[in-house]
């Protein structure tokens, strides 16, 4: 119940948010209404739950935010240089990272950060391992992503 | 100085480094020399291009309402992008595409 008072708190927030309408009543009962149909279909269509609502991850996940956009920052200027290099310096590899999330909301967060850091991408997700495929031997960090695995199970476990 | 000068040098000068990062992320697409390794020149486009032009919409944006519409499109952009990455990368491997390998770029067995 608690989660879908959530649903109802933040799809309204960003119904307004986006139409900019807070004054014309009809607009107004239309957005209740679309609201409502939403939220029917999210609990209808089983959508509810931990993976769809995922409470847990806040507030951490702001941190984490910020966190990632500083490495990604970091990680664009390595791969910039990269292909501005007139002989670039490359050393692709496949390598295995350590999966610390337990959650399936953590395993999606974690996966992406990687692909979303230039230079390193997740080829294959599996059950306790992320098969990472980095550009260069500095960009395949392995402690440093396993680092960022520790910091994705530490949102999800909400410390 | 006023807050409109401000806003309009912070903006260009996003505009200007994100419009470079798209570009230098074409140019690791057309440059690298695999599958894998182009798709590393792809991420810089999806996070530094895309991104850094988006915060500087935001600071030409005319009220408050357009810019909470601008960080809705960074936020999502920012979880949607990966997600095509890796359906990508993941699609090849699924298929046996190997990558290269090493600092002189062979492919796994080949031995020239």
């Amino acid at each position: 119940m608690g989660r879908i008072l959530a649903l109802i708190v933040v799809l309204t927030a960003t119904w307004l948010l986006l139409s900019g309408y807070f004054d014309k009543p009809l607009l107004l009962a239309f957005g209740v209404g679309s609201v409502a149909l939403a939220t029917w279909l999210a609990v209808r269509a089983g959508m509810a739950d931990g993976d769809g609502l995922p409470g847990h991850i806040f507030p951490g996940i702001f941190g984490y935010m910020l966190w990632i956009t500083v490495e990604v920052g970091k990680a664009n200027l390595i791969v910039a240089r990269q292909a501005l290099a007139v002989e670039p310096k490359l050393s692709p590899k496949l390598f295995l990272v350590p999966n610390p999330p337990r959650t399936s909301v953590g395993k999606v967060i974690f996966g992406n950060s990687i692909t979303l850091t230039p230079g390193t991408v997740t080829v294959d997700l599996r059950e306790d391992e992320i098969l990472v495929h980095g550009l260069t031997e500095d960009l395949s960090d392995v402690a440093g992503l396993r680092d960022m695995g520790e910091r994705v199970a530490r949102i999800e476990r909400g410390s | 100085m006023d807050w409109g000068l401000i806003r309009d040098i912070l903006a260009w000068a996003l505009f200007l480094i994100g419009g470079a990062a798209v570009v230098v992320g074409a140019l690791g697409i057309v440059r690298f020399p695999d599958f894998y390794t182009r798709l590393h020149g792809a991420g810089v486009t999806d996070t530094a291009g895309a991104e850094l032009m988006i915060f500087a919409m935001m600071l030409q944006a005319p009220n408050w309402l357009v810019v909470a519409k601008l960080g809705f499109i960074a936020i999502f952009l920012g979880l949607t992008s990966p997600v095509a990455t890796h359906a990508i990368a993941h699609a090849a491997w699924m298929v046996g595409f190997k990558p290269m390998e090493g600092p002189d770029l062979r492919y796994d067995g080949d031995r020239s």
